[in-house]
């Protein structure tokens, strides 16, 4: 079916059905700021639109007028609260009405009206819909893989609607494909805590833990699994700082050349800062990256506080993470002495 | 679980992130070093905020918009606060006409049940009753504000923004209570991620624009406390990249309009409490800034070589080699190395300033998102406003004006300071406090 065809090319005032209803022109006053050049189509188009929304017409042809003026502005959230209500007033189907949506998304795919009204229908619809809303979401994600209204959209119709069978491999078919993409991670945490089929992060985190290593050395600079890496443990410090793959990762990474160091850093940072002990591996990697002079002794290494360790590292960042010298020092500032 | 064999492979095939990335990267970077190779008195010129550019730009927006801008004819009144508030950073004003006819166009956008719509007779939205209020609020004087109807609204639980946008207007007006601010403090919460920064809505992912939102609906309701500040603040750390400027989310590519969205982050995080802020106050106290090294002791600093510290980018280990320096003159970027580090803004407020003056600056007026996108009064008003935030990181209160060391540029690129819970200049936001006290 070809809306955007003749059909559309009539205006309201060429067409014999409009002739009853006094086109209302806009409110804008005498001389309005931000006014937009309106091109005649626009303008006119508009002004019967305001005409059957004051009188509150909910009709077929005020439905094609909506459609009408969408086309011109999917912006215009007050003409898509509008078709909502004829399209309840009028009982129209609404799986034919989701064709229509995913018609105008297809150019439109950052637009918070066209998703809104998307979740309006699938909640209409109920669960039948949460096979189309994934294959949709998915559609749209293969051409900009961090959409955030889409990812918002598929993890409404996940907890709503259901459909998490395929999800965990969905989402590892993403990072496959770019390792890179945060969202992917994201939407990753969001099915290890929230998924019915699975149990749970405490029962997940062992798999993950390992996932989340590999993916983290494959690429130690990729921000994105250190930062799943340590929400595996969140609310759960302890089992964090006693789990040797985390430790055993950060020495691996420190103690690599040509390697990033700034996030195995800062993750032992923090793993200090909540009562990591840390082994003497791990602080002979950290005193090999400082480039001071004053380097620790042997003495005074088997003496020396987790904090001094700490002030080790916050100084060695201080140089590696340049652009966050403020932040290091800042933190450097808030270790225990 | 993948093994070895995949784990290399991948890394031998560059991902679409770090293809977008390096491009950006590499563009970037050319600015940088062309920047750096130039003589000094042409620096200085590059340096310079294209005060009356900017403001041609602007006012001409506010007098006729093209058709194309037809995709925002239900956010007028954001059209509106964007080049209002981009202007009043500036520290210029409108002449009384066009204030008029402002004041007249946003008063035919209200809706007679209280709110604002995207134009004139569209339905009140709580987004473009938060730009309508906040134009209002800059242009200032009786006129504009007694125009505005104030009305009691249920916030509901849209997302993070509509939390914000509802709980802001209700404050600059006065009407904010317990009614409005019950349930949103746990909801904001459920949208702090895993990451540390908040999301849209619970699950989503952590992104600049909803952390900011987030984090000032929180303190407007004193719940900021609740929390995961130290959380927050890592992730907003690092999302400050090589290019200097901030990027919305992880692995994402940087935007000029993050330089308030992410910087203005930490504009509030200063103040609080617990950063050894003096909090927000109320309208009959001065809220004073953070205060940081005495000016002696910024003065020792800046002759000391070691302060000239250039930015570098850093190289990707994948051997990948970014284009080369940054700039050297003091002009330009340094690191401050305050005395009293902790008290010190916890971003890189220099850097972000050069890419806002460098990469986001239109030459013709108007800022962009990047080199290579077009500029747009969007990002004019955040870049600006991040430029202010960056310019009064270290003030020690709003009367007394930063230190030339704390401006990128000519010491003429100093703008308004704001007042960065609601995003309008502070003298402004001020006056209309004493307005609607009276209610």
């Amino acid at each position: 079916m070809n809306w955007e065809e003749d059909e559309e090319k009539l205006l309201p005032s060429q067409r014999p059905e409009w002739s009853d209803v006094s086109p209302l022109p806009q409110d804008d006053g005498p001389n309005p700021v931000v006014p937009i050049a309106y091109k005649p189509e626009f303008a006119e188009t508009m002004d019967y639109f305001r005409a059957v929304y004051r009188a509150d017409e909910r009709s077929p042809r005020a439905l094609q007028l909506t459609h009408q003026a969408i086309l011109l502005n999917p912006g215009n959230y007050t003409v898509w609260h509008f078709r909502r209500l004829i399209l309840e007033t009028l009982s129209k189907d609404l799986q034919q009405e989701l064709d229509y949506v995913s018609k105008i998304a297809e150019k439109n795919s950052k637009n918070y009206q066209i998703w809104h009204h998307r979740r309006w229908l699938a909640e209409k619809l109920g669960p039948d819909a949460a096979g189309r809303e994934l294959k949709f979401t998915e559609k749209i994600l293969s051409g900009d893989a961090k959409n955030y209204h889409a990812w918002s959209h598929r993890q409404w119709v996940l907890q709503s609607l259901g459909g998490w069978d395929d999800e965990l491999e969905y989402c590892h078919q993403l990072l496959e494909e770019d390792i890179f993409n945060n969202s992917a991670w994201n939407q990753r945490y969001f099915i290890i805590t929230k998924s019915p089929l699975l149990g749970g992060l405490q029962a997940m985190r062992e798999s993950e833990v390992k996932y989340t290593v590999a993916a983290i050395l494959a690429n130690p600079e990729n921000e994105s699994p250190w930062r799943y890496l340590r929400g595996l443990y969140k609310d759960d410090p302890k089992s964090w700082i006693h789990d040797p793959q985390v430790s055993t990762l950060c020495l691996k990474v420190l103690t690599s050349s040509g390697t990033n160091h700034v996030f195995a850093l800062s993750t032992v940072l923090d793993l200090l800062s909540h009562g990591l002990q840390p082994s003497r591996e791990l602080r002979e990697a950290v005193d090999t990256l400082n480039p001071a002079s004053s380097r620790l002794d042997s003495q005074e290494n088997s003496s020396s506080t987790k904090d001094s360790l700490g002030n080790t590292i916050c100084s060695v960042l201080e140089h590696a993470d340049a652009m966050r010298v403020n932040y290091w020092r800042w933190r450097k500032s808030q270790l225990i002495v | 679980m993948e093994g070895e064999g995949a784990a290399t492979e991948r890394q031998r095939r560059a991902t679409a992130s770090q293809v977008d990335q390096w491009a950006v990267q590499d563009h970037v970077f050319k600015i940088y070093g062309a920047f750096a190779s130039i003589p000094r008195s042409a620096q200085s010129v590059i340096l310079e905020l294209q005060r009356d550019k900017h403001v041609e730009y602007l006012t001409r927006g506010l007098q006729q918009l093209g058709p194309s801008f037809v995709v925002l004819d239900a956010n007028r009144p954001w059209l509106c606060y964007w080049i209002l508030h981009s202007i009043a950073l500036l520290g210029e004003s409108v002449d009384d006409e066009l204030e008029d006819n402002a004041i007249d166009f946003l008063s035919r956008c209200q809706d007679p049940n209280g709110g604002y719509g995207g134009g004139p007779g569209q339905m009140p939205h709580l987004a473009t009753t938060y730009a309508a209020v906040n134009s209002l609020v800059t242009l200032g004087g009786n006129k504009a504000l007694s125009s505005i109807n104030r009305w009691m609204h249920d916030a509901g639980e849209i997302d993070v923004r509509a939390c914000y946008t509802a709980i802001s207007v209700a404050s600059i007006l006065n009407i904010l209570d317990d009614e409005l601010a019950k349930g949103v403090g746990n909801y904001i919460l459920s949208c702090q991620t895993y990451e540390g920064g908040i999301a849209g809505e619970p699950g989503s992912e952590a992104h600049g624009g909803y952390t900011f939102c987030g984090l000032a609906a929180m303190i407007l309701i004193n719940q900021a406390n609740r929390l995961d500040l130290a959380s927050l603040i890592d992730w907003v750390a690092f999302r400050q990249g090589v290019e200097c400027g901030f990027q919305g989310r992880t692995n994402k590519l940087v935007d000029g309009c993050y330089s308030f969205w992410q910087g203005g982050v930490f504009a509030l995080l200063q103040r609080l409490p617990a950063f050894g802020g003096e909090g927000f106050g109320t309208s009959d106290v001065e809220v004073e800034w953070v205060s940081d090294s005495t000016s002696e002791g910024d003065d020792e600093d800046r002759d000391s070589s070691d302060d000239n510290e250039a930015l570098h980018p850093e190289q990707d280990q994948e051997g990948h080699q970014s284009s080369s320096h940054s700039p050297e003159s003091s002009t330009a970027v340094h690191i401050q190395h305050s005395r009293h580090n902790q008290l010190e803004p916890l971003f890189h407020t220099m850097a972000l300033q050069q890419y806002i003056v460098l990469c986001s600056q239109e030459q013709e007026g108007g800022f962009r998102d990047k080199p290579g996108k077009a500029r747009d009064y969007y990002h004019t008003c955040y870049c600006l406003s991040g430029l202010s935030v960056c310019q009064y990181s270290r003030s020690k209160n709003e009367n007394s004006p930063p230190l030339p060391t704390s401006v990128l540029g000519p010491y003429s690129n100093l703008l308004e300071p704001i007042h960065p819970l609601y995003n309008v200049v502070s003298r402004q936001y001020h006056d209309a406090q004493d307005f609607f006290s009276k209610y």
